[in-house]
């Protein structure tokens, strides 16, 4: 159906209004990475300023961000990867036989609040000496992911016709077998979008690592209120750090944009 | 299958447990002795460290934590506000926005990145985005108010403001999702009931409330349900603009905020576990509503 002249007009003066008020803040925010402290602090230098380097210095250098950068890749990288090896066949046994009820208890781990675990967790963990470490971040981290990927594979296989692994069963290949030749496969599109996401997930994960991170394993979110300080805010840095963390993964999300869409509305048609 | 071996014959015909319990285990490790733990220690007076000698003291701190108008109750009440205002906002503006995006037009794509951008945003970082354009002094937010001559906001920093604006951060973060679900709902709908009623002369009002609202309701459920649960457990946006304690008059501690400032700023296990499992229960209740409300409406 083709709409009419009038509801266009206003469509484009709706759509610029949503795109800004999206935009514009993310803006914003870069563009005060780029400037003085005094620049902030000066409403005559909204717009026209001359830009500086000095904060994206300071992020790097002084404040050791590198180290927080490479901790924030491994521990999201760490966490796809292996929720993955979990997740992916889960999720085909579940939706190949059908285990609603099993998979209630991986998607449980979305609807619990984090807190709640995250004392014993702490108690646990810190016996085990493991707090601070690498290891239990990942853990945690997983804790996020493997839900996700189940939910998104599930929905996936679900789509999945079961003639193709009929046929390769008749050619003599075993259930496993399928699984891996066949099915594994044609899942790639699935397993894209379900790492890209969990990967995002994982990278923007905070409250986590706020508990279980030590000094050397900080993750990026919880590095970014260093420059938050009791009495002041280095607001440059600070927007320095944020646009560190934050502009990444939207440079991620313009080229992938189609499986992150299809991963988060996922199973949200078919009510 | 005569020359696979043993095992490799056990694990196919096994396959279906082999495949989905590690995963399984996985997360029942992490979750059901957390979980029974807490509920333990919600039980106990256990305070300072959780090393330390507890008593088991019964249903003491539930009734301590009930009957606490100062701290628990607001905070069951901010939670609330929280979840249903940013909610229904959140609904509201998506389905507008996802009935604009509806039908295609020039430009769609970068529509579709605007809309992504939000939601891929760490939220701690775009917590702190906005503490900077609402700043009191400095923020953009009031210089633009100041165009228009309107006076300065106190925004986050006041105790009656602070919490109506960390709504419209997450509203301004979690919109775009709400717009992604209905505008899948809305793309996989068939276009002939709309055709139909356009014959029968309907109006584009009378269309969308008689026929597209009602095909559409399942997915609206989706997305206030998972929108509803996150919303809920809003942590990091409270965190990032108020930091410990909701700030200094607890003006956005909601009961997420309240239980982890028990449990990790003064180290009250006992009494934070309580409110964790009524706060539990509260999500529990509320999801068990709507998808009774959702099966009600299958039918």
């Amino acid at each position: 159906m083709k709409p009419r002249t009038g509801f266009r007009v206003f469509r484009a003066v709706a759509l610029v209004v949503v795109v800004l008020s999206l935009v514009a803040p993310l803006l914003w925010m870069v563009a005060a990475s780029f400037k003085t402290n005094v620049d902030i602090y000066d409403s005559s230098k909204a717009l026209v300023f001359t830009p500086t380097l000095d904060n994206y210095g300071t992020v790097l250098q002084q404040a050791n961000y590198v180290q927080f950068i490479v901790n924030s890749l491994w521990v999201a990288f760490a966490a796809t990867v292996l929720s993955l090896l979990l997740g992916v066949p889960a999720a085909y046994s579940m939706s190949r036989f059908n285990m609603r009820k099993s998979a209630l208890v991986v998607l449980m781990a979305r609807v619990i609040p984090g807190v709640s675990l995250l004392v014993p967790w702490y108690y646990v963990f810190s016996n085990l000496r493991m707090v601070g470490g690498f290891s239990v971040l990942i853990l945690s981290h997983m804790f996020v992911s493997l839900p996700l990927i189940v939910y998104i594979m599930m929905g996936f296989f679900d789509g999945l016709p079961d003639e193709l692994e009929e046929a390769a069963l008749v050619d003599g290949l075993t259930n496993i077998g399928a699984f891996r030749r066949i099915t594994l496969p044609l899942s790639i599109p699935g397993i894209a979008t379900a790492g890209i996401l969990s990967f995002i997930f994982s990278w923007n994960n905070f409250m986590f690592a706020l508990v279980l991170s030590g000094a050397d394993t900080k993750t990026l979110p919880v590095a970014i209120f260093d420059f938050v300080g009791y009495a002041s805010i280095d607001w440059g840095g600070l927007m320095a750090a944020t646009t560190v963390v934050t502009l990444p993964i939207m440079i991620i999300a313009l080229f992938v944009q189609k499986y992150i869409v299809s991963g988060l509305t996922a199973g949200a048609t078919k009510g | 299958m005569p020359d696979t071996p043993g095992w490799a014959r056990w694990a196919n015909d096994h396959r279906k447990w082999l495949f989905a319990a590690p995963a399984m285990a996985f997360v029942a490790a992490l979750i059901i002795f957390p979980l029974a733990w807490t509920l333990y220690l919600s039980l106990t007076d256990s305070s300072g460290s959780v090393r330390a000698e507890s008593e088991f003291i019964g249903f003491r701190n539930y009734l301590d934590v009930l009957s606490d108008t100062d701290r628990f109750w607001p905070a069951v009440g901010r939670t609330a506000a929280f979840t249903g205002v940013a909610l229904f906002f959140e609904v509201v503006l998506g389905m507008a926005i996802a009935l604009l995006l509806w039908r295609p037009f020039r430009g769609e794509k970068w529509v579709r990145v605007a809309i992504l951008l939000p939601l891929v945003a760490t939220p701690v970082a775009v917590g702190m985005m906005w503490r900077l354009i609402f700043d009191p002094n400095i923020g953009l937010a009031n210089q633009a108010l100041s165009w228009v001559g309107i006076g300065p906001q106190p925004w986050l920093a006041g105790q009656h403001t602070a919490l109506p604006t960390t709504i419209f951060i997450d509203i301004w973060q979690w919109t775009p999702m709400v717009v992604l679900i209905l505008l899948a709902g809305l793309t996989s709908l068939s276009d002939e009931p709309q055709e139909a009623a356009m014959i029968d002369g309907a109006s584009a009002w009378q269309r969308f409330r008689h026929v597209t609202l009602p095909l559409l309701m399942p997915t609206v459920i989706v997305a206030i349900l998972l929108r509803g649960i996150d919303a809920l457990k809003t942590f990091d946006i409270l965190y990032a603009t108020k930091g410990r304690g909701g700030g200094s008059f607890h003006e956005v501690e909601t009961l997420n905020v309240y239980a982890y400032g028990l449990s990790f700023d003064y180290n009250e296990y006992g009494l934070s576990s309580t409110v964790l499992i009524l706060f539990f229960l509260i999500i529990i209740a509320s999801m068990w509503a709507l998808t009774a409300r959702r099966k009600e409406g299958k039918r």
